[in-house]
């Protein structure tokens, strides 16, 4: 097989700030009066409700005796995600929203204690982990997003060697490209993914699978392959106009917008099309690039937004309009966008759920100088395809063991998250990436 | 990785955490999940003729939103057949044989019932005793705990019974409810123990039903005074262990107890000269687990500082407890406020403009108060600092005099010869 060329250290370019991150750090004062508010309840619902059932209970508690080092352990062994989803798990949807206190509407504040405790380690340069004892296995990673990441950390604590084929320059995926910069920092994403480099990770950065490499060459050099890949772009509306400039991908936009590259002259009105959490991140994320006028467009009501209802809430509080029951037809403009007609929409009256249906004679126009699709992410077929594993609807079919169709290969994150189950998260995925670790573990022990 | 081993006059044990003789080691059960969680050693509910308890038994006392920082009972000791329980004993001992348990012992002062009940229990395989000459409530009207514990011939006597009964290392468990606790800790040394241990609990009563005037707690109406224990006794239980720890009639090793609730009081106490730890309350409250960051945290603590050793904690400051006729009179230390951090909350000028020196000058500008110390007439008492919510926002800072260090002692010896 071909030489594997680690990368080294991670450089952290320099990126612009898009405002005020939206969560400040605790103070030592709130850390020390809410450490201490905690009930450090037994089999604590906090950690039930999440997704790497990280012990609240326990690393709270060492919040309080002064032990940050050990706080810091006991979140990271469950959570090798642990710095970016202090930052980004929807907590008021996992861990506050269970905690016993949230009766009284103030739950613990946990993901902020979280923060501050993985902070202190990111902080003083503190290594927790070292790698296991080598055990000769090799294992490749496709994908070195959150899931891969955290299957990679894990395996290098099993002892297996692990190579990640990454498409783009750094590691953490959406973390580092995709996650608006108010909420995850574009450094403590690299530093993320930087602990885990460190166990003896080796990195091969843009390396598209597919394309750079084959997978089957990846099956042939290795012992297991994990596919964590992630997702792909949005989707095309399917209306003409959609190849005029100001014109946007959702995530595009957002990665140009983090990464400081330039986005060209927004207008004074940006249409965001479609109502999930990424639209919330692409309306934000216009409004504080200096948008005077933001407007989401969804084709349902208000209460079908996908979106979180404290994303809902904080993007009306960043000054953003909403219209509903309306879906685009035709974005107008010569050479860039000037306009987009749309149609009004309505849910038909039966039973069931329905799909909107557009009313005739209801089009209007409105004057916008940015388009930006937000209407989910499409599925990395081809990969899926050359790796012989079989897909539902564009979905990695996996067992309870994450193991694919195909003996040998496993799959993570967000390439297995089906419509129809809770968003796709950070969390979740890190957890995934667990999952693996560990049944791959048991099939290269059994394999010996 | 510190190693965190201990021996205490020969009982050896994987950490300094033992849990402290009490109703977390009632039952083999318990034992059990307490050495899965990971305490080094148990003091085993104390053994002797099975008695009948009341209820209730417990009461807490409550700080505004803190539960439970101190905890009176009348519990007495264990209600369960000796039998039963030293069965129990063995299978735990097997169970475990790297951890030590403890046989904790109550009984009238006749020789020959200590030495049955002492050979009886060593047959069940303990790695020491404890001798519960401490216990406040209940025990002490039938002249046994505290009663034995507050009268050192007593304590020198009923400790001989126990120590010729056995090879194995005898601690003495002391009652804090005495004068001077150096006079039976002396006592017991005399008497042939290994080591000594405290606190028990101290005589209290938590308060009155204002609605109902029936004592906290109460058993149908009624109360008898119980013992103090938990996070408000530790400053007592310190006190008392290093005052033993420095004194030369006290030549054996100590088990600190005493509201210790985590590993950063546990370091206390090996610092002012305890050899390890017993807990109770704090298991009470939250459960066996707790020692999981107790040992955590200590090792953490000690890596950090680069000690190899947790036993090189043991008695490592206990000299810096003097008496005060040998405190530097030219120290001085004056209050400093960071003003980058004050919440302007004011607390501190109310403390110190009614309670010490009237020293802090308050402005207010624009609706804000603003605090700043009058650090010519501060006396360094600490007050505004102990008030101020925000931590580390008043610091100490110290002055330089320009003069040596000079005792109380050594100025009534320099004025006495100048006279
Ligand atoms: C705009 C947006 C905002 C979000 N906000 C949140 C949030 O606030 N909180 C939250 O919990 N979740 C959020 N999510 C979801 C979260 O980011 C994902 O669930 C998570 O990143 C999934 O991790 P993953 O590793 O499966 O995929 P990804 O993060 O997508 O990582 C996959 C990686 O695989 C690489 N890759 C793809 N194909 C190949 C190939 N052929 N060869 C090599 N490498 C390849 C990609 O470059 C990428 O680095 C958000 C998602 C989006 C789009
Ligand atoms: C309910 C209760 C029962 C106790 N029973 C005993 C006992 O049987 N024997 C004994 O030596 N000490 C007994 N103690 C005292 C404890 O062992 C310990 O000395 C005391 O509680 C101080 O430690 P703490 O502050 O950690 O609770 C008891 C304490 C409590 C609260
Ligand atoms: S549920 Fe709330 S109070 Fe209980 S342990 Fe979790 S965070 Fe603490
Ligand atoms: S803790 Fe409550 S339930 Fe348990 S014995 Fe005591 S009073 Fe009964
Ligand atoms: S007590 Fe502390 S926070 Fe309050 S005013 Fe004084 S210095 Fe400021």
């Amino acid at each position: 097989m071909a030489t594997l060329e680690p990368v080294g250290a991670l450089a952290l370019p320099e990126v612009p700030q898009l405002g005020e991150p939206i969560h400040k750090p605790l103070s030592d004062l709130e850390v020390k009066l809410e450490a201490n508010r905690c009930l450090y309840c037994y089999d604590a619902p906090c950690m039930r409700a999440c997704p790497t059932h990280i012990d609240v209970a326990s690393f709270i508690g060492k919040i309080a005796t002064g032990n940050l080092k050990g706080s810091a352990r006991v979140i990271l062994e469950a959570n090798p995600l642990g710095a970016s989803c202090a930052r980004v798990c929807p907590t008021e949807e996992l861990c506050e929203g269970a905690c016993v206190y949230k009766k009284d509407d103030t739950p613990i504040r946990i993901g902020d204690l979280q923060r501050y405790a993985v902070d202190y380690v990111r902080n003083n340069g503190i290594d927790l982990f070292t790698p296991g004892r080598p055990s000769g296995r090799r294992v490749a990673v496709v994908g070195g997003g959150p899931a891969g990441l955290s299957a990679a950390r894990d395996l290098r604590l099993f002892g297996h060697a692990v190579t990640i084929f990454e498409a783009r320059e750094q590691l953490n995926g959406l973390n580092t490209y995709g996650i608006v910069p108010f909420r995850l920092d574009y450094d403590v994403a690299l530093w993320e993914a930087q602990q885990v480099v460190n166990l003896g990770v080796e990195v091969r950065a843009k390396t598209q699978i597919g394309v750079d490499v084959s997978f089957e060459t990846l099956s042939q050099d290795f012992d297991a392959v994990i596919v964590a890949c992630g997702m792909g772009n949005v989707p095309k509306l399917g209306i003409p106009g959609e190849n005029l400039s100001g014109v946007w991908d959702a995530l595009d936009f957002i990665q140009r917008a983090k990464l400081g590259k330039s986005l060209g002259n927004l207008g004074n009105h940006v249409a965001v099309i479609g109502a999930g959490n990424t639209a919330i991140d692409a309306l934000t994320c216009a409004k504080r690039l200096g948008a005077e006028r933001v407007t989401m467009y969804y084709r349902r009501g208000e209460d079908q937004m996908t979106a979180y209802e404290f994303e809902y809430e904080f993007a009306k509080q960043e000054g953003i309009e909403f219209r509903f029951f309306c879906a685009p037809v035709k974005i107008v403009g010569e050479g860039h966008v000037s306009a987009v007609e749309f149609v009004r929409t309505e849910i038909p009256k039966s039973a069931g759920k329905q799909s909107p249906i557009q009313v005739a004679g209801s089009e209007f126009v409105e004057m916008v100088e940015t388009v930006i699709r937000a209407i989910g992410q499409t599925r990395l077929r081809d990969v899926f395809s050359a790796a012989g594993i079989e897909t539902v609807d564009g979905v990695v079919k996996v067992d309870e063991q994450l193991r694919t169709t195909r003996e040998g290969v496993w799959a993570a994150g967000d390439c297995i998250f089906a419509k129809g189950m809770r968003e796709a998260m950070v969390v979740e995925a890190a957890e995934q990436g667990k999952i693996v670790a560990r049944s791959v573990d048991a099939f290269l022990g059994a394999a010996h | 990785m510190a190693d965190l081993r201990n021996d205490l006059a020969g009982i050896k044990s994987p950490n300094p955490f033992w849990l402290a003789s009490a109703p977390p080691t009632n039952s083999g059960y318990q034992v059990m999940r307490a050495f899965e969680a990971g305490w080094g050693g148990v003091v085993w509910k104390t053994l002797g003729d099975p008695i009948v308890n009341v209820t209730s038994r417990f009461a807490g006392l409550n700080w505004k939103q803190n539960p439970l920082i101190g905890l009176n009972n009348i519990e007495l000791i264990t209600d369960r057949p000796l039998d039963e329980n030293l069965k129990e004993i063995r299978e735990c001992k097997k169970a475990f044989p790297d951890r030590a348990i403890v046989g904790s012992l109550m009984e009238v002062p006749v020789r020959e019932k200590w030495h049955e009940l002492v050979k009886a229990v060593q047959n069940a395989g303990v790695d020491g005793f404890e001798l519960n000459f401490g216990c406040p409530h209940g025990m002490s009207e039938r002249g046994m705990g505290s009663a034995v514990g507050q009268q050192p011939d007593l304590i020198e006597m009923v400790t001989s019974y126990a120590v010729e009964a056995t090879e194995l290392p005898v601690i003495v468990k002391l009652t804090p409810n005495i004068t001077d606790i150096r006079h039976c800790a002396r006592a017991a040394a005399r008497g042939g123990a290994a080591a000594v241990s405290m606190i028990n609990t101290i005589n209290s009563l938590i308060g009155v039903d204002l609605e109902t005037w029936n004592p906290i707690p109460h058993v149908d109406g009624k109360s008898s005074h119980g013992g103090y224990c938990g996070p408000a006794v530790k400053p007592i239980a310190l006190n008392m262990v290093n005052e033993c720890a420095r004194d030369a009639e006290v030549p054996i090793p100590i088990s600190g107890i005493g509201g210790i609730s985590n590993w950063q009081d546990a370091v206390e106490f090996l610092l002012l000269g305890a050899t390890n730890v017993q807990v109770c309350t704090a298991v009470m409250h939250h459960g066996f687990r707790i020692v999981e960051d107790m040992t955590d945290g200590l090792n953490n603590y000690l890596d950090s500082r680069g000690i190899e050793t947790a036993s090189e904690l043991i008695g490592a400051a206990q000299n810096r407890i003097t008496t005060w006729e040998n405190l530097n009179l030219n120290y001085k230390i004056v209050a400093e406020i960071d003003q980058a951090t004050c919440i302007h909350c004011s607390k501190c000028y109310i403390a110190c403009e009614d309670a010490a020196h009237q020293c802090i000058d308050r402005n207010v500008v624009d609706g804000t108060a603003m605090l700043v110390v009058d650090a010519d007439h501060c006396v360094g008492c600490n007050l505004c600092m102990m008030v101020c919510p925000v931590e580390d926002c008043i610091t100490m800072a110290e002055i330089e005099t320009g003069l040596p260090p000079q005792t109380w002692k050594q100025r009534t010896a320099a004025l006495a010869s100048t006279t």
